[in-house]
């Protein structure tokens, strides 16, 4: 299936092994990644609040480039999916929002007629993809994990333009998919939260204690990793991890995993393969758990 | 139609607070709140009730002890916000069939709230919030005499429809993952009455106003998780209007501060490359001159580092970032 492939910045930059793992899982999947290799940065939320304008023109671009390669918008990323799909809800409604955006972008060889549907690889999964063709390319059950599903504010919130309102199971995806692999879903409240991410730059404790507290939360329910479908909560989890625990005075020492990695592990790659090895908390001892070693 | 509801009781004998034990900081909602016990009931009730009938009838035909907060049964008075499966909701706007998951509907007071009993919260710090931002018309000083009643266009108080539709249930405070690990954040409901106030145009205090909120525990503390906006029983979108106040913040000139700068260290870096520089953004956020600041972010560079996961030194552009420097050009605003 042809999809238009927007990776967002951090895969190509802080979070390689997003970008690697996901090339990795498209062929068994049967996904052919047209990558929009010149579409900009979504603005994750910063661009648009200081000039809603710019943004919606910005991410008009990118939803025309998808439009033209006549495939929906894949996104590997809960912030990038939040920000696209808010425009793409809003220039599907708004005639006036929309023209506006055209006058833009029509001296840059684009016009954007408001049909792109944008849709995060985790939606995929179940609505285009198909869960059945999911479980046939199953060559290593993760039996035996406890798995706590991270799934990133954007990618939930706001429930209109998420078309969550529409299909309320696209809040569940995460644990189905824990149980279809074989491993166990954690239940916990920290779940559906924020990863504090967005407030790092300007009051970094906090957002590191937010994170840091949901982690411990899942580890307490018995969580060997968290998996999430956001880079940026990744970043905040897993990067700032050491951090984390500085601040809160405990030892977390759980590791997180890109959604993609967890697929590519049951798909049977190896965890090199994944970069399973390039986190900055260690997978090893998740990894041990299914006879893997990184 | 029989529902069965488990209620959160207040238990004497729980802990409190462990907010209070030094060397414990940031603690969770859960960790925070007293040990309570949880109290099965079954009631019959028709197909449409809310949470709030269920609750009423406990306490009318099951058990006097129980102590629930209601007044209007509405959605007016804003009286019965309360925690109803893990969210903060109006009890008489939730529909119990809606709410029953696995066969059960939970009520309890929010965790994120002082317990008074049962289903009551000390709204207090919900109360504290909302007159620190001064929720009041400030008259020019000295007032000068009226000539007459202040008139004010029709147009700029439909602007303010949104905000004036909040009825003060603190559902949104009690659900703010900012709140959470920061009892000095504002919040949602006083923030979005911010914005109500700084935006009338009979206030004298706008940009004084505009000063005190971009502050500490002012509009830049939001954590942008969209929490108020889905739990707001009257479509206030509080984060939407903390966003405006952003804005109006910096167009008024209060753009020392890590928010702004990150906001113009995203945008440039757009400008120029079409992408996210990940190795300048956070250094340009904290100010170069910040040095204690900067130092405490050296340490997670280092881990990156250690990891192989460091972006790369040479941040690339994009290819067509012609494109995206006509656009800024066009529309960029201040980040032309």
């Amino acid at each position: 299936m042809k999809v238009a492939f927007w990776p967002g910045c951090v895969s190509k930059g802080a979070c390689p092994e997003l970008y690697v793992s996901t090339q990795a899982i498209a062929e068994p999947l049967g996904l052919e990644l047209h990558e929009l290799y010149q579409a900009p940065c979504c603005g994750a939320g910063v661009l648009s609040e200081q000039n809603p304008e710019l943004s919606d023109s910005l991410n008009g671009l990118t939803l025309a480039m998808a439009e033209a390669e006549g495939a929906d918008l894949m996104t590997i990323c809960s912030t990038c999916q939040g920000v696209l799909s808010n425009h793409s809800y809003h220039l599907a409604r708004d005639k006036t929002r929309l023209d506006k955006v055209n006058a833009t972008i029509a001296d840059q060889g684009f016009i954007y007629k408001g049909t792109t549907k944008v849709k995060h690889l985790l939606w995929m999964l179940f609505e285009d993809i198909g869960i059945d063709r999911v479980a046939a390319k199953i060559k290593r059950k993760l039996t035996g994990l406890k798995i706590a599903p991270f799934y990133g504010c954007y990618i939930l919130r706001p429930i209109e333009s998420l078309g969550l309102r529409e299909r309320p199971e696209r809040k569940n995806y995460l644990e189905r998919l824990i149980a279809l692999l074989g491993a166990e879903p954690v239940e916990y409240k920290g779940a559906t939260k924020c990863c504090g991410f967005p407030m790092l730059t300007f009051n970094r404790d906090k957002a590191l204690a937010m994170g840091g507290n949901h982690i411990m939360e899942a580890k307490e329910k018995g969580a060997d990793l968290l998996v999430t479908p956001c880079p940026l909560c990744h970043l905040n989890l897993d990067a700032q991890q050491p951090d984390a625990s500085r601040v809160l005075k405990k030892d977390i020492d759980v590791p997180i995993f890109h959604l993609p990695q967890l697929l590519g592990l049951a798909f049977g790659y190896e965890p090199e393969q994944l970069r399973l090895n390039h986190h900055v908390v260690s997978t090893k001892g998740a990894l041990e758990k299914v006879e893997l070693k990184v | 139609m029989e529902f069965t509801i488990e209620v959160g009781r207040y238990n004497p004998e729980g802990i409190y607070s462990d907010a209070a034990v030094p060397g414990k900081p940031f603690p969770a909602p859960w960790d925070r709140s007293p040990v309570r016990r949880y109290q099965t009931y079954k009631v019959d009730l028709p197909e449409h009730a809310v949470v709030l009938d269920a609750l009423i009838a406990i306490r009318e035909y099951q058990d006097q002890s129980l102590a629930v907060r209601c007044a209007c049964r509405s959605a007016i008075c804003g009286s019965c916000g309360i925690w109803i499966n893990g969210h903060a909701n109006l009890a008489c706007k939730s529909k119990l069939q809606e709410f029953t998951k696995d066969g059960t509907t939970r009520v309890e007071s929010p965790p994120s709230m002082p317990i008074i009993r049962d289903l009551v919260c000390d709204m207090n710090p919900f109360w504290e919030k909302h007159l620190a931002v001064k929720p009041w018309l400030q008259n020019k000083q000295p007032v000068p005499p009226p000539n007459e009643e202040y008139r004010v266009p029709n147009a700029s108080m439909e602007e303010l429809v949104q905000e004036v539709s909040c009825i003060s249930c603190g559902v949104c405070l009690m659900d703010c993952e900012s709140f959470a690990v920061n009892q000095e954040f504002l919040g949602p409901q006083a923030l979005a009455q911010a914005y109500r106030y700084a935006n009338d145009p009979r206030d004298a205090q706008s940009k004084e106003r505009l000063g005190e909120y971009s502050k500490s525990g002012g509009v830049w503390d939001c954590t942008h998780c969209y929490e108020c906006v889905t739990q707001c029983p009257k479509g206030v979108e509080p984060l939407e209007q903390i966003l405006k106040l952003r804005r109006m913040a910096v167009d008024a000139g209060f753009t020392n501060n890590p928010g702004t700068r990150h906001a113009d260290a995203f945008a440039e870096s757009v400008r120029d490359s079409g992408r996210l520089n990940e190795l300048t953004l956070l250094p340009k956020s904290i100010g170069y001159f910040n040095v204690v600041d900067q130092l405490k972010t050296l340490p997670g560079a280092f881990n990156l580092i250690r990891a192989g996961k460091l972006p790369p030194l040479v941040h690339k552009k994009i290819p067509g970032l012609s494109r995206i420097k006509a656009i800024f050009q066009r529309v960029g605003g201040r980040f032309k």
